[in-house]
């Protein structure tokens, strides 16, 4: 079974090619909270570096990688925490 | 416009300055990311208005369709989507966020 993160890893990675890429999970800090599903994968952070954020507004770059996971975010994902940035 | 959600949220985001549309409110934040921007908000002073999506089904998908984002908070300046938590947060710690206020003629305290 793959998970959500892996997903989400493999999804930037096909749009991206990234130089570096973080994904975290984050769901169980938010158990409890609004917008957590029992089963978690509902919260997560990326951190990514890629060509294709270069000379993009923070605005452009964080649509960019939103757009790459709309399959999640019509999926459960709640909550992604970016930090885009160009090499 | 398609939906009449939308055309709510055009015209608070057309005859507000500033909206944050958010979980919770200003006062009683629901979540830690629309807590953050309230923070930062109150931090400069800045008069704005705040929306709780929470209150409303509609609106809490209608937001996410109006500007394309699939996340809230969502901070309008003059009418302008700027962005979610973590643009705001970054935009402030680089000093952009005021200077966008300010290019915009919305008021920011400039003492720190």
């Amino acid at each position: 079974m793959t998970t959500r993160k892996d997903r989400i890893a493999r999804a930037l990675t096909d749009a991206f090619t990234p130089i570096r890429l973080e994904v975290e999970d984050d769901s169980a800090r938010h158990h409890g909270h609004a917008g957590a599903a029992p089963g978690g994968e509902t919260h997560y952070t990326v951190r990514i570096v890629a060509e294709a954020f270069a000379g993009k507004t923070a605005l452009a770059r964080h649509r960019l990688v939103n757009e790459a996971l709309a399959e999640e975010f019509g999926t459960g994902l709640h909550a992604l925490a970016i930090e885009a940035r160009a090499p | 416009m398609a939906e009449p959600i939308h055309a709510f949220i055009d015209n608070e985001v057309k005859s507000n300055d500033v909206v944050l549309f958010m979980k919770g409110t200003p006062d009683f934040p629901m979540c830690g990311f629309s807590g953050q921007v309230v923070q930062i908000l109150n931090h400069l002073g800045v008069p704005y208005k705040g929306i709780n999506v929470l209150e409303n089904d509609q609106l809490r998908d209608g937001i996410k369709t109006y500007t394309n984002w699939p996340t809230i908070p969502q901070l309008y300046v003059k009418g302008e989507f700027v962005g979610g938590c973590d643009i705001v947060r970054e935009m402030f710690q680089q000093g952009e966020l005021q200077s966008h206020m300010s290019g915009a003629g919305v008021p920011v305290k400039t003492s720190v």
